[in-house]
């Protein structure tokens, strides 16, 4: 079997039953997502502490992308041939106070509606230079 | 008018934004700058210092070598989409601070087809960015739009009808790229590119040149009887909480776009209203965006758009026409000469001499531009 890996450290949680985007908190309680260990706070210079973000939210807004995106930086594991359309939005997660941008996992935009539940998930995305499947973080609607 | 202008518009000019297999980008710059020197009626060894604008080509600023080097100071000058309207602002600031009577503003760009690719590091982005398909503009732009009509009740249908009102100007304008007229139908039968913008509702990259000669207003009769004077122009980029391209994650709060910030500044320099404005050019990457922009540029609140369009307020002839030479979607939007084209259009809409699609007694043109990495830039003119 393929080995799976995050396409980046500290993005999020993995391996993992239920896995969580990983952020960055201010003393102000800010959250800075991708996480950076760091930030200018002001004219100080902050550490951030490294946290786990909710795994739900509601859909904000969203979009489709019909071609295959300019390859690189796009890395994944399709062909202008065998690209398939799909989605992105951002998700507003419960109780945090942030939005965050990422894949959706339902490919036809007529399907999906303005606040509906998303939980995290992660795909498969492309293959890293060792061969290892590369993984994503995605929203997935919640069936109700 | 409130304020004493300082600097006055003398002459545009352009070359056609399209596509030209053969001819490099700053060929195209080297004939706008001809057509806005003829236009202003100097010679190029008069122009005391240089701004060109490029995505591009690194030194835009060798047109001088094509115009001829005559020593003077020229500076490559690159904002994203919003660089036509700083390299006038530079250009303007120069004769300001008493370094120049004349000054060009030049903008030329020669465009691979297709969406921009680049490495998500130039942005300050992680590479998994790039990697996950996220690293598009176009992104934000069906993002912000389909919010927006959901929050302000904008229809598909007053998308379509931006967008035809936008190829129905290019048909009137004989150095559009793109004058065949559209319907409304065809434009809502054209697939989805970025959900609800469809094919037929983006501009795309191209090709072409624009310029502009200033020189000081005290000086601007010396050259022509119609000279237009620069009210304001601004820049302004992204404050933390605004939906802007290119963005991973924002906090939930309400913040303007730097748009709204780049207007109020710009109507505060002039001493104008958005009411005093008679002619604009809004940056129309897609339909949505121009829907959008009429209100951050306060022309109406937000939702009045539906209502406006369905009248036809932006049409020639409507009560604010936008976009009056068919904008971006007409044009195609060659980055580093895209604003310019807009104060081309302006300064002859200004001077009565935009033909079958003059606006009858336009004394107020206001342009603005918004682009990654989330920068907007607002000029004001008036006769």
């Amino acid at each position: 079997m393929t080995t799976q890996v995050p396409v980046a450290e500290d993005l999020f949680t993995w391996p993992a039953e239920e896995p969580a985007l990983i952020a960055g908190r201010a003393a102000d309680g800010t959250l800075v997502f991708p996480y950076r260990p760091r930030r200018l706070n002001g004219t100080a210079r902050e550490e951030l502490a490294r946290v786990e973000l909710p795994r739900r939210g509601t859909l904000w807004t969203f979009t489709s992308q019909r071609f295959r995106p300019p390859a690189p930086p796009y890395a994944g594991d399709d062909t202008a041939e065998t690209f398939e359309p799909f989605t992105v939005g951002y998700v507003e997660l419960d109780g945090v106070g942030l939005r965050v941008e990422a894949r959706l996992t339902e490919p036809d935009p007529e399907k999906l509606r303005i606040g509906q539940p998303m939980e995290l998930t992660v795909v498969p995305l492309g293959r890293d230079p060792e061969g290892n499947q590369t993984m994503i973080y995605a929203f997935a609607p919640v069936e109700v | 008018m409130t304020t004493v202008p300082e600097v006055a518009v003398i002459g545009v000019g352009l070359h056609p934004f399209g596509r030209y297999p053969g001819k490099s980008a700053l060929e195209m710059g080297e004939d706008a700058a001809i057509d806005a020197l003829a236009d202003a009626g100097v010679d190029w060894t008069e122009i005391q210092t240089l701004f060109a604008g490029s995505m591009d080509v690194k030194n835009p600023e060798a047109v001088s070598a094509l115009l001829g080097m005559t020593g003077i100071p020229g500076r490559a000058v690159f904002t994203g989409c919003a660089t036509g309207g700083t390299s006038l602002a530079m250009a303007a600031q120069s004769i300001r601070l008493g370094e120049a009577d004349l000054a060009m503003a030049v903008g030329l760009d020669k465009h691979k087809r297709g969406a921009f690719a680049d490495h998500p590091s130039v942005s300050g982005l992680p590479e998994w960015y790039g990697s996950a398909g996220l690293f598009l503009t176009t992104h934000f732009f069906g993002m912000k739009i389909n919010r927006y009509m959901h929050e302000h009740g904008i229809t598909e249908a007053t998308l379509a009808k931006v967008a035809a009102k936008a190829f129905r100007n290019g048909e009137a304008t004989e150095h559009a790229w793109r004058r065949k007229p559209l319907s409304e139908e065809e434009i809502l039968a054209s697939p989805y590119l970025n959900y609800p913008l469809r094919q037929f509702m983006y501009c795309g990259p191209d090709e072409g040149g624009a310029a502009v000669v200033l020189c000081r207003a005290d000086k601007a009769r010396e050259y022509t009887d119609t000279p237009i004077y620069l009210r304001a122009s601004t820049l302004a980029s992204r404050r933390e909480g605004a939906i802007e391209v290119l963005t991973p994650s924002l906090p939930v709060r309400d913040t303007a776009s730097p748009t709204t910030h780049a207007s109020r500044e710009a109507y505060e320099q002039a001493g104008l209203g958005p009411a005093d404005v008679d002619v604009a050019q809004l940056q129309d990457t897609d339909a949505g965006s121009e829907v959008i922009h009429m209100a951050e540029n306060g022309f109406c609140a937000d939702g009045e758009q539906e209502k406006w369009i369905a009248e036809g307020a932006t049409e020639i002839g409507g009560r604010l026409p936008v976009n009056t030479d068919g904008g971006l979607l007409a044009n195609g939007e060659p980055v580093g000469a895209s604003g310019l084209r807009q104060i081309y259009e302006l300064v002859n809409q200004l001077r009565g001499r935009a033909g079958a699609r003059q606006v009858e007694g336009a004394r107020v043109g206001y342009a603005q531009l918004y682009g990654a990495p989330g920068t907007a830039a607002v000029t004001i003119l008036s006769t």
